[in-house]
């Protein structure tokens, strides 16, 4: 197993160069660029799987040191069970997109297959990196590898996603902007970068105002970046108008790693003392997502597009795992926000696909248009039904369990007014999801008798269907997964990541 | 569950997997009809038969376990099925009428060439899958996962027909369950998190029952807790709760008649007795005076609900009414917390809904040949269809509680049950209630019988509905008087385990 401790490195290595490698692979042939896009990620995936595997098994993170160079002056990669476990999540993601993107690409972007590999390959490198690396500099190189590939990704598809990628660009770089201020003011105050060594030295300087800033520029920073309500401006727009590949791994893989990253620097830079009595942010925070999940769910109720209304169930959705995060105190809290990461993922990466694939097909991209679709397009509808199944929270989908961890959670801190947005959520996400189905299903169009035609099916292409579906069953099988808790290997996975993260917090005698 | 002996088994989940598999085998087979309903006649059979299976164990005073996820992710809670004579009464009733409602189905969505039949069978053979999984659940947490199964999956039926009326019954429909799996969602939460487990326990859960005489749990927790569950079990349509039952009626009349007089509403009140009784405890209900709230809700919708059925002309309507009253006798009686109060509640479960299904399928029946839904244009409708009324004065004397129907004995334990409980006033709603139930079905009778069709031409000759309907609605007729003549013959035909499950169960509870 003494080979896995290179797989952390491997996994940004191939990546990087397999970009390269798409760039002149592609010139020469265009159709060389998915197959190598598609085996890179393939092998990072099982790199990824391997990893976690091993970091199950040993209970030990991987270190790796960049160049040999020992940490608080080399970059160090360390790679523990939640670095490992949003690794396998984000290249999961990545892999179906990028079979889900052949045909999305080839009727949306003509004419650049080639660039859109080779950016959505750096876009990975930045992902991976993110989750990778044990160091707050390099976090915020891979952010911004990150950042600028999702920025010309959004702005690939012309027109008035020109706009959104302009504003994401603004606002992404002031979250950079912040967050690379608070690298500083920590590198100015202790003269390290390295995560691990940051815990450590940062204890005693705890009350140095420079510190306390540099915590709160790192938390409204992430905000930016994994669209925090009410620093979530760009996103609907951001996710609206980008090609549905695109939307679909930014809103599924890429939120994720920022919350990654957010929850890193909360609890494995600073520790949970900190949060507690000298930044008591909390309570600010969960209100904050309380906030979120009612107007990111009452706005989502508002809009006609279903791109839109996805995007701002996102923002209502980010709103629980920062909800989780802050009731880190509790038992269930950390349990709800790492959970929702997965169960986020699998369902909203199905709900853009199969928005995706509504556009390819019939164009439709208002909702009051989708009448008779149940019949014209059985399988994507069906995983559509399944995915916002889920985002209500019916049991035993993956919705379910994150609503019970969180529900948990609040009532052991005994907030019942975060119960109440729970539960009121719920009810909200039911309103402008069931709409969907509704039409899907059930609204006939007007003037249309009973007895209306057959309705000929007009399915997406398989390699657009497949990859939703898989993520709408996997709605299903992951809550049941989760359910069933320590006989699967899923929940012990989560189990030892947020004992490691809340273990960080035990400040060293 | 009990303190008896537990058998592991399979068989609880293979009576789960029939109907979910049948639900899948009728999506690939929606080209071919008969092929179709073959797979939910069959599914039907066979879980009735593996239900059946468990009479004996369960007699014999131990419980049938299939846990699924011995650990969940919530200690303390496994996933699973714990089948116990409580569980096995309305699982059996659900499972033998889903068999004859299939056959009635055939006959009815046939007849009336209605569209999207592969869908409809889908969602019958789900919502089965949940009303059973209610039925059989170990705890609290995995009935609500069947629960809310149960209401996703009625959805489409009850918005058959797709016209906007009927999709404004769904959203209603939706509004209030939801709504009520909220709550209960919560309570069972903070059930769990107060004590650390949601599994029925005979008599009550221990830790609630010491946390309350050691006081730490305040007794406002308590009863606040309790309204939540309540809140949560909407679906028993109790007053003000009710009004998504009558306008769920638009579904078709099999879906009314299975779904919302036996699996969904009784779901709901199947919920309440498991709180009151296996969740709470009777004890417990007792010191909190918790019972006497409950019964004075079930007394004023038993009132009420019967005066507005007497204002409906829409015969489903008005028997969506009586059944809103009906249900509440079962939680009068559940509330009364004595004996005969519980076997009276716990009994009526499968005889209401026998009796209740006979007057649907009638509905369905005289709705399908004669086209009439409203009760004043029923004049004449015995002489055509002289089977089908009197299968439905069966089931409507029933519901009154007159013999020959069995609704007269439960009607008589819930009566001994207000006397044992030293309230006479509740006896009195009882009577008053029972007597409006005279005031609105007898007309129907008369209308039937004795009134001449209007204007039009006299057809004097016998019309009756096709066979696939008119047999499962005499099937149940038949059935509703046998478990009477059991009783009082104490002939030992099949109905006595319904006697005698609900003897075990008593047993259990008090």
């Amino acid at each position: 197993m003494i080979l896995a401790e290179h797989y952390p490195v491997l996994i940004i290595v191939i990546s990087m160069l397999s970009a390269f490698t798409i760039l002149i692979a592609g010139w020469v042939n265009k159709k060389t660029c998915l197959p190598i896009s598609l085996a890179t990620i393939f092998v990072q995936l099982l790199l990824a799987f391997s990893i976690l595997h091993h970091v199950v098994i040993t209970r030990e993170p991987i270190h790796y040191w960049l160049g040999g160079w020992a940490p608080p002056w080399g970059i160090e990669y360390v790679v523990d069970a939640f670095n490992a476990y949003v690794l396998v999540i984000v290249l999961f993601i990545c892999l179906l997109t990028v079979i889900y993107a052949k045909r999305s690409i080839e009727k949306e972007l003509p004419r650049k297959i080639v660039s859109f590999y080779v950016v959505f390959q750096l876009l990975v490198t930045g992902l991976c990196g993110i989750t990778v690396t044990g160091d707050v500099f390099n976090l915020y190189v891979f952010l911004e590898i990150a950042s600028l590939a999702a920025y010309a990704l959004i702005a690939a598809a012309g027109g008035r996603s020109l706009k959104a990628s302009y504003n994401y660009v603004i606002m992404g770089s002031i979250g950079a902007c912040f967050y690379l201020l608070g690298a500083g003011f920590l590198y100015s105050v202790t003269g390290s970068l390295n995560m691990a060594d940051l815990s450590y030295l940062l204890p005693p300087l705890y009350e140095n105002k420079v510190v306390q800033a540099a915590f709160v520029f790192f938390v409204v920073g992430i905000s930016i970046k994994m669209a925090l309500f009410p620093l979530h401006v760009w996103q609907p727009d951001a996710y609206t108008y980008a090609p549905s590949a695109v939307s679909v791994i930014i809103a599924a893989a890429m939120s994720k790693v920022s919350i990654y990253a957010f929850i890193r620097i909360f609890f494995s830079v600073f520790t949970t003392d900190f949060i507690h009595i000298y930044v008591p942010i909390t309570t600010v925070l969960s209100w904050i997502a309380a906030i979120a999940i009612i107007l990111g769910s009452v706005i989502a109720i508002m809009q006609t597009n279903l791109k839109r209304m996805l995007a701002y169930s996102s923002v209502s959705q980010i709103g629980y795992i920062v909800l989780g995060v802050a009731l880190f105190s509790t038992h269930w809290g950390l349990y709800g926000a790492l959970i929702h990461i997965l169960n986020h993922a699998i369902a909203k990466g199905c709900l853009f696909m199969v928005a995706g694939a509504i556009i390819y097909r019939t164009g439709l991209r208002s909702i009051k248009d989708f009448e008779g679709l149940g019949q014209k397009m059985p399988y994507t509808c069906a995983a559509f039904t399944l995915a916002a199944l889920s985002m209500i929270g019916v049991p035993p989908t993956v919705g379910f369990i994150t609503k019970l961890c969180l529900l948990l959670a609040s009532i052991e801190a005994v907030e019942y007014v975060y119960v109440a947005v729970i539960l009121a959520s719920t009810l909200l996400n039911l309103v402008y999801f069931w709409r969907v189905v509704d039409r899907m299903y059930f609204v006939r169009k007007e003037g249309e008798g009973e007895n209306e035609h057959e309705i000929k099916k007009e399915e997406a292409p398989g390699s657009m269907v497949i990859p939703a579906l898989i993520l709408g069953s996997l709605c299903v099988i992951v809550g049941l997964l989760w359910l069933a808790g320590a006989e699967t290997p899923l929940l012990p996975i989560v189990d030892q990541a947020v004992n490691a993260l809340l273990g960080t917090g035990v400040i060293a005698p | 569950m009990t303190e008896g002996l537990i058998v592991s088994s399979y068989i609880p989940l293979l009576a789960i997997l029939c109907p979910a598999t049948a639900s899948i085998l009728i999506l690939l087979s929606s080209k071919r009809p008969n092929v179709r309903e073959s797979w939910t006649i069959i599914a039907g059979i066979l879980q009735f038969s593996l239900i059946a299976s468990m009479i004996p164990t369960v007699l014999d005073k131990k419980v049938v376990q299939c846990l699924l996820f011995p650990q969940t992710m919530f200690g303390g809670i496994a996933f699973g099925f714990k089948v116990d004579a409580f569980g096995l009464i309305f699982a059996l009733t659900a499972s033998f009428l889903w068999i004859l409602v299939s056959f009635y189905s055939i006959g009815y969505m046939r007849s009336l060439k209605e569209h999207a039949q592969t869908r409809y069978y889908f969602c019958f053979a789900i919502a089965i899958f949940g009303a059973i999984g209610v039925a059989l659940s170990a705890n609290l947490l995995s009935m609500f996962v069947f629960f809310e199964i149960l209401t996703v999956s009625t959805y489409p039926l009850v918005i058959h027909e797709q016209s906007e009326e009927a999709i404004r019954a769904g959203h209603k429909y939706f509004a209030y369950l939801l709504t009520a799996g909220v709550f209960l969602l919560f309570a069972i939460m903070m059930t769990y998190y107060l004590t650390g487990t949601t599994d029925f326990t005979g008599g009550g859960i221990k830790a609630l029952r010491t946390g309350f005489e050691t006081g730490d749990l305040a007794s406002l927790t308590l009863i606040i807790l309790f309204f939540c569950f309540l809140l949560g079990f909407m679906k028993a349509a109790w007053m003000p709760f009710h009004s998504w039952l009558p306008t769920a009626m638009i579904a078709p009349t099999p879906v009314s008649a299975l779904l919302h007089a036996v699996a969904v509403v009784k779901a709901g009140v199947f919920g309440i007795v498991r709180i009151v009784c296996y969740i709470y405890g009777v004890d417990l209900m007792t010191s909190l005076g918790l019972g006497i709230v409950l019964a004075c809700i079930a007394g004023f919708t038993m009132i009420v609900a019967n005066l507005f059925a007497i204002a409906q002309d829409n015969l489903k309507r008005r028997l969506a009414y009586s059944t809103i009253n009906q249900l509440s006798y079962i939680i009068l009686g559940a509330a009364l917390l004595t004996s005969n109060g519980i076997r009276g509640a716990m009994i009526h479960i499968p005889f209401h809904g026998f009796m209740k299904i006979t007057l649907f399928l009638c509905a369905g029946a005289i709705m399908v040949v004669t086209g009439k839904k409203n009760i004043s244009e029923m004049g004449g409708v015995g002489k055509t269809m002289p089977v089908t009324m009197l299968a439905f004065s069966i089931g409507a004397l029933g519901m009154c509680g007159i013999p020959p129907a069995c609704g007269f004995i439960s009607k008589w334990f819930l009566c001994l049950g207000t006397l044992q409980a030293h309230e006479i006033v509740f006896l009195f709603v009882l009577l008053i209630a029972s007597l409006l139930d005279v005031v609105y079905f007898f007309p129907i009778i008369h209308t039937a019988f004795f009134k001449q069709p209007e204007g039009e031409a006299k057809e004097k000759e016998v019309k009756e509905a096709p066979l696939f309907m008119l047999i499962p609605l005499s099937i149940t007729a038949i059935f509703s008087v046998l478990f009477l003549l059991d009783f009082i013959l104490g002939l030992n035909v099949i109905s006595m385990y319904f006697y005698r499950l609900v003897e075990v169960a008593l047993e259990n509870v008090i």
